[in-house]
């Protein structure tokens, strides 16, 4: 395709190289474009716009681990930074845009130092380093979160109100559009869905710019990088503010979507894990991945977890001894971490690497 | 490397550095706490208890910074061991639930070290397989080590899950071990005493076995050039087992103490204290046993004091004094000469 | 006269990049070859190909007529091999003792041969006890050939012994080579300083690109200046 061609420029010339991983994204893309038309409830929309949240955490998540190959265990707290940025201002101040907009930039700029803070300690001595300490950080955050009852509401979280606009009883039509009346919910999705999309496909411009080819090269060989005289720590320092920057946002929308923040729903460790888990079986090192990722592993969340709980039910009504414990619905993390480690030893290429590789 | 350097036989013997600045910094500490907790009994039962906490968690931490600084393998699922160790004393609890009770003193004690043994054996046993079947197939690919330690560990929390159940178990000291010693108007709890006796036996017999044994030597040349312990002709790999296996075991037992310690059972405590030990280990520097040991004092005494003096602040001062450890000397209290 | 080393068509890759493009090499028994040969030539790679520390992944290297081409480093040295890597790899937190010990097979030092070490190197009589870390950089050489023959080994492998080293100790080192010559020792040493590979070698193998580009006496290659120039590109100066 030629360069000046619009979807080449808004996918940075960074095509799906494949015809049935183009095709997927394409389903992907018109699902959540127009899940309030095809999917009405409210448990669709919840999955859609939780889709659409964790595409963006994800593809973050990636930019660091997949493009730059340093881990991080404090994505969520970006991201819970992100949330309690929207809960605070909203319960404290007023549910206004004027108090949304204070509290989205407070939040950028809170997480985009630490994150700086962190990655110019850390990653100046050993990458292995920044691990162990984003791990520490990340869980000092969250006890610290979880303890300052005055600011962040404690264990309990915060429930807040959201900008009129976008609250459930507002309308912007008096008659349905396409049979769905377009209330504030919904125009809530669509701001996190185009905000996602416009997210995702910043991001794509990051890692296919020079810059992005330069993270690459530092994760093949950053001695080699470093003596072709790129800063690595400098690199990565980018990388790990951006990928921060964007957690933040992710957090943003999500507050905005649950008009809820907790540590359940932002800080928890069992976050994290997920978040590893969709980089991993999407494909490290595409930010495709990360859209396959967080669809495939968000829908088995919401629909396979049930009937595992069903399957352990019918067990234990079976009379089976210690089965009914494997599968009931709260060791759905035995199954996911399983799943973790095999995939990371059998399948590191992901599904996108998989469907990439098919074609050659 | 110049002339002079190379000076004639004559010249007076070149000085042993030892580095003691890293060891005063443990009295230094307990001292300074001093007027900031204003009371002297309230110090020393502060200062006790931080004493065996920092046992305990140098008990955790030193198998994993060995394990770091032999084969830069950095398990980041050592918790594992830790929980594991703690739940499975409860095998040992089980048929001794007498002992406990007794009023007799020795069986006390004993019921405490058969837990310690049934822990370390399966600790032990555990590792060999870990490191088989989880890090074998990952070794000098940090990445995936992170990963894939980090899933053993979240799938072994899980099975602790699906063996004792979810909800915390509560756990009961032996009777003889309950309660504290009064001396003037400090209180000293008698199973913090025992902690500290422990703790400090084992760092005996490490000591020893580091300093005046073969093994001991071939694991601190190893954590310095594993290459060259190799072209000398050992099989580094075979340390290493050795290592980790010991340093399981050893974990294990922490993670028995500790849960007596903390008087109940949950499967994410391994996970929680991992952060603690992550911190030691880099405070102490890498593969440092020494650093360890003061790292892991030094993090339990801040804990403590601040505990009391700022509740809200102890899972973050450790942090803090990471931070500033690592701007003093960044690499740790006692870097290892790498190659 | 037969080969104690025989190096036949070795490749070695090291990451992505192609060192040893066949290197064929033969080291006699009881003698010291020399390896010769710019930076980069691959005399390092060929020295650690030797000992497995790299995978050759084509060709063939015997030792004393066994294949030890994929055999694990820890038995290569049990075979009687024994290496001084370039940068010494001495235990710097160990002591000289400890260092030295663990060079021993059996745990123990032979009485006579501690002496005749002390002999060659009465610096490290001196430094028992101490840590080798705070050793001198000469002294650390010393310190790493001496754990090389704690015992008798079949073949030495050394690396630049006198790299970065003041002329009198060079001078000493070069005494040792011949002390330890005269007890029949194989040795292969790669060496950069010319004056002292004159002064030791019986044979001489020059290395270029990957490749063993000339093989021939010592004496021989010491007396012809233009095919030291054409080798190894030695200006009049480096004799001096």
């Amino acid at each position: 395709m030629l360069p000046n061609n619009p979807i080449h420029s808004l996918l940075s010339g960074d095509y799906p190289r494949s015809r049935v991983l183009g095709a997927l994204l394409f389903v992907v893309l018109i699902c959540l474009a127009f899940a309030p038309f095809l999917f009405p409830g409210s448990q669709p929309l919840n999955v859609a716009a939780k889709i659409c949240v964790f595409i963006i955490l994800v593809a973050s998540y990636d930019l660091l681990l997949g493009y730059t190959g340093i881990v991080s265990f404090a994505h969520t707290m970006f991201y819970g930074i992100g949330g309690y940025g929207v809960a605070i201002a909203m319960y404290n101040f007023s549910p206004s845009w004027t108090a949304l907009g204070v509290g989205v930039i407070v939040a950028l700029v809170l997480a985009i130092l630490l994150a700086l803070l962190i990655g110019l300690f850390s990653l100046r001595v050993r990458a292995i380093f920044f691990a162990m300490i984003t791990l520490a950080v990340a869980s000092a955050f969250a006890i610290l979160a979880s303890q300052l009852n005055e600011i962040t509401g404690g264990e309990d979280g915060r429930s807040y109100r959201i900008p009129e606009m976008l609250r459930p009883a507002f309308r912007l039509f008096d008659e349905p559009v396409m049979g769905v009346m377009i209330n504030g919910r919904i125009l809530t999705y669509y701001l996190i869905f185009f905000s996602a999309l416009l997210l995702f496909l910043l991001a794509l411009r990051v890692v296919n710019s020079p810059f992005g080819r330069v993270l690459q090269a530092i994760r093949e060989n950053d001695f080699r990088a470093e003596a072709l005289g790129y800063r690595v720590v400098v690199y990565r320092s980018i990388a790990n503010c951006l990928s921060a920057g964007m957690a933040t946002l992710a957090g943003v929308l999500m507050a905005l979507w649950l008009r809820y923040t907790g540590p359940d729903t932002t800080l928890s460790f069992a976050i994290m894990i997920d978040i590893l888990l969709m980089v991993v079986i999407g494909g490290m090192g595409t930010l495709y991945g990360a859209v396959l990722g967080a669809a495939i592993f968000i829908l088995a969340q919401n629909y396979l977890q049930v009937l595992m709980g069903q399957f352990s039910g019918m067990l234990e009504s079976a009379g089976i001894p210690l089965l009914p414990g494997l599968f009931h619905a709260d060791r759905w993390l035995l199954w996911l971490g399983i799943l973790f480690v095999l995939s990371v030893y059998f399948f590191p290429v992901g599904i996108v690497g998989k469907l990439r590789q098919m074609r050659k | 490397m110049t002339a002079a350097a190379d000076a004639p036989p004559t010249a007076a013997l070149p000085k042993v550095r030892v580095d003691y600045l890293p060891m005063l910094l443990v009295p230094l500490l307990m001292l300074v706490a001093l007027p900031l907790v204003g009371s002297v009994s309230t110090w020393v039962t502060l200062t006790v208890a931080a004493l065996a906490m920092g046992m305990m968690i140098f008990l955790m931490a030193s198998g994993l910074t060995l394990v770091f600084g032999l084969m830069d393998v950095l398990n980041f699922g050592h918790g594992v061991f830790i929980s594991f160790g703690a739940y499975v004393s409860l095998i040992a609890l089980g048929p001794l639930a007498g002992w406990v009770e007794s009023d007799n003193l020795l069986l006390n004690i004993g019921v405490l070290l058969a837990c310690i043994l049934v822990a370390m054996l399966v600790t032990g046993g555990l590792g060999y397989a870990f490191e088989r079947i989880v890090i074998r197939p990952v070794y000098g690919q940090h990445l995936k080590q992170i990963l894939i330690t980090m899933g053993g560990m979240i799938v072994a929390e899980q099975m602790i899950h699906v063996i004792w159940g979810a909800s915390p178990i509560p756990l009961r000291l032996p009777e003889g071990l309950r309660g504290a010693i009064v001396i003037g108007d400090a209180a000293m709890e008698k199973y913090r005493v025992i902690a500290v006796v422990l703790g400090l036996t084992v760092f005996g017999i490490m000591h020893l076995v580091l300093n005046r044994t073969k093994i001991g030597l071939l694991i601190r040349a190893g954590v310095e050039n594993a290459e060259m312990v190799e072209a000398l002709g050992y099989r580094i790999r075979r340390l290493f087992v050795g290592v980790f296996v010991a340093g399981s075991a050893l974990a294990g037992l922490g993670g028995v103490l500790w849960a007596f310690y903390r008087q109940t059972l949950t499967a994410g405590m391994g996970m929680e204290v991992n952060v603690l030990i992550f911190i030691v280990i880099i405070i102490g520097g890498l593969g440092s046993v020494g650093g360890c040991f003061i790292g892991a004092l030094l993090v339990a005494l801040v804990a403590n004091y601040t505990g009391f003096l700022a509740p809200k602040l102890a899972l973050g001062s450790s942090i803090l004094l990471m931070v500033v450890i690592l701007l003093w000397r960044p690499q740790g209290l006692y870097p290892v000469a790498k190659r | 006269m037969t080969d104690m080393l025989k190096l036949q068509g070795v490749h070695t890759h090291i990451g992505q990049y192609h060192i040893l493009h066949g290197v064929d090499l033969a080291v006699p028994r009881g003698q010291l070859t020399m390896l010769l040969g710019r930076n980069g030539a691959g005399k390092t790679t060929t020295l650690r190909t030797i000992m497995g520390l790299w995978q050759a992944s084509q060709g063939s290297v015997t030792f004393d007529g066994r294949d030890i081409t994929k055999t694990p480093t820890p038995e290569i040295a049990q075979a009687g091999i024994a290496y001084v890597p370039e940068n010494m790899g001495i235990f710097a937190d160990l002591t000289v003792r400890e260092n030295m010990i663990l060079a021993a097979r059996g745990g123990e030092i032979d009485a006579a041969r501690l002496k005749w070490i002390f002999g060659l190197f009465p610096a490290l009589e001196k430094f028992w006890s101490l840590a080798a870390g705070v050793l001198s950089g000469g002294q650390k050489q010393m310190l790493a050939i001496a754990r090389a023959i704690v015992e008798p080994r079949e073949l030495l492998l050394i690396d630049e012994p006198t790299k970065g080293l003041a002329p009198a100790i060079i001078m000493n080192m070069v005494q040792a080579f011949r002390e330890l010559k005269s007890t029949g020792a194989t040795i292969l040493l790669v060496e950069q300083n010319f004056l002292a590979a004159k002064l030791l070698g019986d044979h001489v193998a020059v290395m270029d690109d990957g490749r063993v580009v000339h093989t021939g006496a010592m004496a021989e290659l010491a007396e012809d200046t233009t095919l030291q120039q054409k080798l190894l590109g030695l200006s009049m100066d480096a004799h001096q």
